[in-house]
């Protein structure tokens, strides 16, 4: 560790990982209620455990990014972090606020938390993905905006690199397309129009720029590349993102009563999506390719590799799949885009987080790298969780590709649930995924714990 | 007749790997575009043709030559900084900025006039398709004059010479990427029918 303040960032992907499981139990719980529709009913409906599964995610990644930007900032801008102390209040401050939200959740009936927290001074809830209360809306504001203080006057006191600069866009982006949670009009079209602003234009536009500059840090670490190399790829990787990603916020405008251009604009722009995330898996491979050094920390390198390749698969190729419009007439809202969503955000961002902690949790516990045991598990771990998410995906993708065709496209459509029924051997398949996973992550959970020799001290 | 049978000289790839990379993610961006524009077009060949009929095709015809004299421009600059003598081939490189800028304003006028006649994005699919193509062509004018600028300003302070040609020769290219769209775009849109 070349900075006494990058210790913070241990305690928030310590939280990361502790939430990361709570995610997948509760994923687990609904892929089963999937087949088994009264499992944990009335205890736990489906709708509240899918909003944990997903709020649980995003919680997560948010605890992962800012733990990230602490351990990077300080040794990008070879500096200490302007506020150490902010930092750690932060993170009591996210971590109470979110477990109070999800208590709230799971043992309050929303309608009930909702004229508790003030929903009725400020609607802000009810919608997917922003279901949470208005106290929490305004707390991660704030613990954002704190956040946000800290890393940018650390940065300002010391050198701008361009991998941090491109990283507090992508984070400053994070926190300005939040607010369009708060804009929430009775005008239903005017509703979901903005409400992908923030949801599209974070895991589509800035936190994309937040993965590239997280990929490029550790691939300068661990190849030893040049930063001017490695830079020049960042600047062709984040412009292209932009422009695909900020146009083809189009591909969701297609049926929600927004004018009809958009099923021009979004088809031709989102089917260029996946060009970015090409461009990154080109970039990683090159860098590992063209490495000067033999890092001891074989696991980061193949979580940066990993992260290039599923992130091209889920978001690109998976997103490809769908994002043309008259695809998506038959399509929207079926399982296939189940089965983007989950390879999307497991290439992309969590991939991208545990490659970080990969990389940076034994320098934060004073070794370059883990033990080779320990990283031979934490390898294990990694081709468990990829390949059950390749099945899930893929399962899901069956699911889907059946659902269209007996929902939809058939002669003689069947009901959303009778083609539920239907399709319930893939749901099972998914669930069997779902446990490999699971297990997968347990090991990697076993891998913090595993001892034995480090080849190499503390650099 | 005499064949020439010796290879020719070993070339070398002008500008930066990475600008390639990002110059045909843009050609592809266009490329599906003007796809998707020939489709509809033909199923809808008299309504793209009345629409057609509208534009101003002179206009379109003084900004294709201005985009080409920009280009040639830039060409005079690059060989003028690859002999050496980069300070004498800045003006150059200003006269195809100057190319640049005039080529917004003829366009710029054209679109008051378009919308002043009530030409939008929900106007029919020659309508959107209009607006978006040149519209989006626009867009990357404005980004080739800022590297042109950025260009420019490098040339007279002597960045660039012999050796020392990698940043000058991918601005270039990207610039000759704009006007060779362009070059595509003008007789698609306006001309052919």
């Amino acid at each position: 560790m070349q900075y006494k303040s990058q210790a913070v960032a241990k305690p928030y992907f310590v939280a990361a990982i502790g939430l990361f499981v709570g995610q997948i139990v509760f994923g687990l719980i609904m892929g089963l209620q999937y087949v088994v529709g009264d499992f944990l009913f009335p205890a736990l409906p489906f709708n509240v455990a899918r909003m944990v599964h997903t709020n649980l995610l995003i919680v997560w990644l948010l605890f992962g990014f800012m733990g990230a930007a602490y351990y990077m900032v300080p040794e990008e801008s070879e500096t200490e972090l302007y506020s150490p102390k902010l930092a750690l209040g932060l993170f009591w401050i996210f971590l109470v606020a979110g477990a109070l939200t999800i208590l709230g959740y799971l043992f309050v009936p929303y309608a009930t938390l909702a004229e508790m927290t003030g929903n009725d001074i400020l609607a802000t809830m009810g919608r997917e993905f922003l279901e949470q209360p208005l106290l929490t809306k305004i707390g991660i504001v704030i613990v954002a905006l704190g956040f946000l203080f800290n890393i940018s006057m650390t940065m300002l006191k010391g050198r701008k690199t361009a991998i941090s600069m491109v990283l507090l866009l992508g984070l400053w982006g994070l926190a300005i397309f939040f607010l369009f949670s708060f804009y929430n009009p009775h005008n239903l079209v005017k509703d979901k129009y903005y409400w992908w602003w923030v949801v599209h234009l974070w895991v589509e536009g800035v936190w994309e720029l937040i993965l590239g500059a997280l990929l490029a840090f550790v691939l300068i670490k661990v190849t030893g590349v040049d930063r001017e190399v490695i830079e020049k790829w960042l600047y062709v990787i984040i412009t292209l993102t932009l422009v695909t990603g900020i146009i083809g916020t189009g591909h969701h405008y297609y049926w929600i009563g927004a004018p009809e251009y958009w099923q021009w604009w979004g088809s031709v722009f989102s089917a260029l999506e996946p060009i970015p995330f090409f461009a990154m898996t080109v970039f990683a491979f090159n860098m590992v390719n063209r490495r000067r050094r033999e890092h001891p920390n074989k696991a980061a390198v193949l979580w940066a590799l990993g992260t290039g390749v599923m992130a091209f698969l889920g978001a690109g190729v998976w997103g490809f799949l769908h994002t043309l419009a008259p695809v998506n007439y038959y399509t929207h809202g079926s399982q296939i885009t189940a089965a983007h969503g989950h390879m999307a955000f497991y290439g992309a961002y969590v991939m991208v987080v545990l490659t970080l902690i990969s990389y940076a949790m034994p320098i934060l516990r004073g070794r370059a790298a883990n033990s080779p045991r320990a990283q031979v598990l934490e390898m294990w771990s990694f081709w468990l969780m990829t390949i059950a998410m390749v099945f899930i995906t893929l399962f899901l993708t069956a699911a889907g590709i059946l659902q269209v065709w007996l929902q939809r496209i058939s002669t003689a459509p069947l009901s959303f649930m009778a083609t539920q029924d239907q399709i319930s051997l893939f749901y099972w398949l998914r669930e069997i995924s779902g446990v490999i996973f699971l297990i997968g992550l347990v090991i990697y959970l076993i891998s913090f714990f595993v001892k034995g020799e480090s080849r190499v001290g503390a650099q | 007749m005499q064949v020439d049978l010796s290879l020719p000289p070993p070339r070398h790839l002008a500008g930066d790997l990475a600008i390639w990379i990002f110059i045909l993610a843009e050609l592809l961006a266009f490329g599906v575009f003007f796809a998707a524009y020939a489709f509809t077009r033909a199923r809808h060949p008299a309504l793209f043709e009345a629409g057609q009929q509208l534009l101003d095709r002179n206009a379109g015809a003084i900004n294709t030559l201005l985009l080409l004299s920009a280009s040639a421009l830039v060409v005079r600059a690059v060989q003028g900084a690859a002999r050496g003598d980069g300070a004498r081939a800045a003006p150059w490189l200003l006269g195809a900025i100057v190319c640049g800028f005039a080529f917004l304003g003829v366009k710029g006028h054209e679109y008051a006039l378009a919308f002043a006649a009530g030409v939008n994005l929900s106007g029919g699919p020659f309508q959107m398709f209009y607006l978006s193509l040149t519209f989006f062509h626009f867009m990357h004018v404005i980004l080739g004059l800022v590297i042109l600028a950025v260009l420019w300003h490098g040339l007279r302070r002597g960045h660039y010479g012999p050796g020392a040609m990698n940043g000058l020769e991918s601005g270039a290219a990207y610039w000759h990427m704009v006007d060779l769209v362009w070059l595509i775009l003008f007789p698609l849109v306006y001309v052919i029918h």
